[in-house]
């Protein structure tokens, strides 16, 4: 029988990355949908320290968890502060149209 | 049942005092703001403003009496402070306090004089005293996300500006990235060592000299490494910066230059040299490319600007690149060499950025080089600072500048890098074009409008202090590399 262990929290936490990764990168739609990948991120690197916190036995990575989940929360209030202020100026939030200074 | 013991508060006074002082006064603007708009608010700001570097002056009176020569840990050995972490904390603050100074006049004229401003500032100073002092890796994630969180505010602090808030849409987004890599690092180290703490890390990677380490701590490292590098805008995680750091207003963008880069710097010290310092064969190579990199593109890339701003963000990467020669060579002269080069790095683009705050014509904000043609006879002051600001930047001697290469190349040579400190020595040379072409801009070029005369007393102040401190820094170098040394030689556990 097939039991969940350690590499299956490890690979799903790597997919989970490596697609929030490439959701800032690929998207060229839609801001909200990068603040989206961000979070994505976020949880993934939870998976993985909750999967070896169990493993190890350990209470600390469930304690970093903690703390990653409240300055996510914080980190998306501001993103979405400065995406209000932004669609206030621009009337987009189209990721093409973040392009006033290249070089 | 365990109980947890109420842990020694005495070493984070500083950043405690900082903390509540920060909340206090923004309890204080907040109940004080009487009108939305006009003198009340404008004056509001400015009491808070001095109070902010009132209180960032007591942190820095506190950081430096409190500190004995001994390593200090608190919080279950979450937070250290040793003479390492008070050498870069006073240069933090130092900085902090400089930035606030100069960004009043500029925040007035263009109307965004708010009094969250200071206190922001503030606010990312302690989160960078944090993560100076962070002996744990959950310490310096707070530390670190609490200096980002509010930089994202201050890069989009003129809020009505395209400019300014595209910046801190693309640093929020970019930064948020970094962090995001430095975590995933984070609980790879932390799942391959069993441990978050920097000792007992430092312990699990050393316990096994001859084995292999294991591939994960690896991978971990490279993540951190990586966030860190977005940090300290090296290359190839420079991306952001030349585009922060000509949108975010002009101020903004001095404190972004010095402050967190010092913070980043001084983590990614502690971090290579503590917990991973066994290692250092594994990562030593990352940071050379890092660092000559980052050296190239500062030198060539900032060739073509015709925009100070980004000119001064391409100098910035190359000065990080420099620094990191420091960090490569991995020993205490090296780390020595860092810790002067940033100190140096600190006073001359505090007085750059100062000297670009004062380029105004009929009242407006002017960034483009060629807009400094001719201020030699109209500005002779202005001319004279910047001259020698962009000297030293370029490192020619007799001017500050030189000695921070200086001691850093002269870590390379002793320790055997050859390559690395010819390379430093020749993209300097190519660096030094166009730091000096401003020079020459300045001097030689025709005017066909000049810049206005007009300097606020504050800006014109640190431009005079810094100018000299640069200046003369040969006639008396002595303290810095005492605090310099004795720095570098708590790190090596000295």
């Amino acid at each position: 029988m097939l039991t969940i262990g350690l590499p299956h929290y490890l690979s799903l936490a790597a997919i989970l990355f490596a697609i929030g990764i490439f959701g800032i990168f690929l998207n060229r739609k839609n801001i909200i949908v990068v603040l989206m990948a961000i979070e994505l991120m976020l949880l993934a690197v939870n998976i993985n320290l909750i999967a070896f916190s169990v493993q190890l036995g350990d209470l600390v990575g469930q304690i970093f968890a903690m703390f990653i989940l409240t300055v996510a929360a914080a980190e998306a209030a501001i993103g979405l502060a400065i995406l209000v202020i932004y669609f206030r100026n621009r009337g987009s939030i189209a990721v093409e149209d973040v392009n006033l200074m290249k070089g | 049942m365990p109980t947890a013991e109420f842990p020694n508060l005495f070493p984070a006074l500083p950043e405690i005092f900082l903390l509540v002082a920060a909340m206090a006064l923004l309890m204080f603007g907040v109940f004080r703001k009487d009108d939305e708009a006009g003198p009340a608010r404008v004056r509001c700001s400015r009491i808070v403003a001095r109070l902010c570097i009132l209180a960032l002056l007591c942190a820095l009176i506190l950081v430096v009496t409190m500190n004995g020569s001994d390593r200090v840990t608190t919080f279950n050995g979450m937070f250290v402070v040793d003479r390492f972490a008070v050498y870069f904390k006073v240069l933090i603050l130092i900085s902090s306090a400089l930035s606030i100074l100069i960004a009043q006049d500029y925040l007035e004229v263009h109307r965004v004089a708010r009094f969250e401003f200071p206190v922001l500032v503030v606010l990312a100073s302690v989160g960078m005293m944090l993560m100076v002092s962070a002996n744990d890796l959950m310490a310096l994630y707070l530390g670190l996300e609490m200096q980002s969180l509010s930089l994202y505010i201050i890069a989009s602090f003129q809020r009505d500006d395209q400019r300014s808030v595209e910046a801190g849409l693309k640093y929020f987004v970019l930064s948020a990235l970094a962090s995001g890599m430095l975590l995933y690092g984070s609980s790879l180290i932390y799942g391959f060592t069993g441990t978050t703490s920097f000792d007992a890390m430092a312990g699990a990677l050393a316990a096994a000299p001859g084995e292999a380490v294991s591939l994960g701590a690896l991978i971990g490292i490279v993540f951190i490494l990586a966030g860190l590098a977005f940090k300290i805008s090296a290359v190839p995680f420079h991306m952001w910066t030349p585009d922060v750091y000509e949108g975010a207003p002009t101020p903004v963008t001095a404190f972004f230059a010095v402050a967190p880069k010092l913070a980043a710097i001084a983590l990614l010290l502690r971090v290579m040299m503590e917990p991973f310092g066994a290692l250092t064969v594994q990562w030593q190579q990352v940071i050379v490319f890092i660092s000559v990199a980052s050296m190239a593109l500062g030198a060539y890339a900032a060739i073509g600007q015709s925009n100070i701003k980004r000119l001064m963000a391409y100098s910035s990467i190359g000065h990080v690149g420099y620094a990191l020669i420091g960090l490569a060579v991995g020993n205490e002269a090296g780390v020595r060499g860092v810790l002067i080069y940033m100190a140096i790095y600190l006073f001359m683009n505090i007085g750059a950025f100062t000297c670009i705050l004062s380029m105004r014509r009929r009242g407006q904000m002017v960034v483009g080089i060629n807009d400094l043609a001719g201020v030699s006879k109209s500005n002779p002051m202005l001319a004279l600072a910047l001259a020698i600001f962009m000297f030293s930047l370029a490192g020619i001697p007799p001017l500050a500048g030189f000695f921070g290469k200086l001691y850093i190349f002269l870590a390379a040579v002793q320790a055997g890098y050859f390559t690395l400190a010819i390379i430093g020595v020749l993209t300097s040379v190519v660096g030094a074009f166009y730091y000096i072409r401003i020079v020459k801009v300045m001097y030689f070029d025709e005017a066909e409008e000049v810049l206005d005369r007009r300097m606020d007393r504050p800006t014109a102040l640190v431009m005079a202090a810094t100018g000299i401190l640069i200046a003369i820094f040969f006639i008396i170098p002595d303290p810095l590399l005492s605090q310099a040394q004795a720095a570098a030689q708590s790190l090596f556990g000295g």
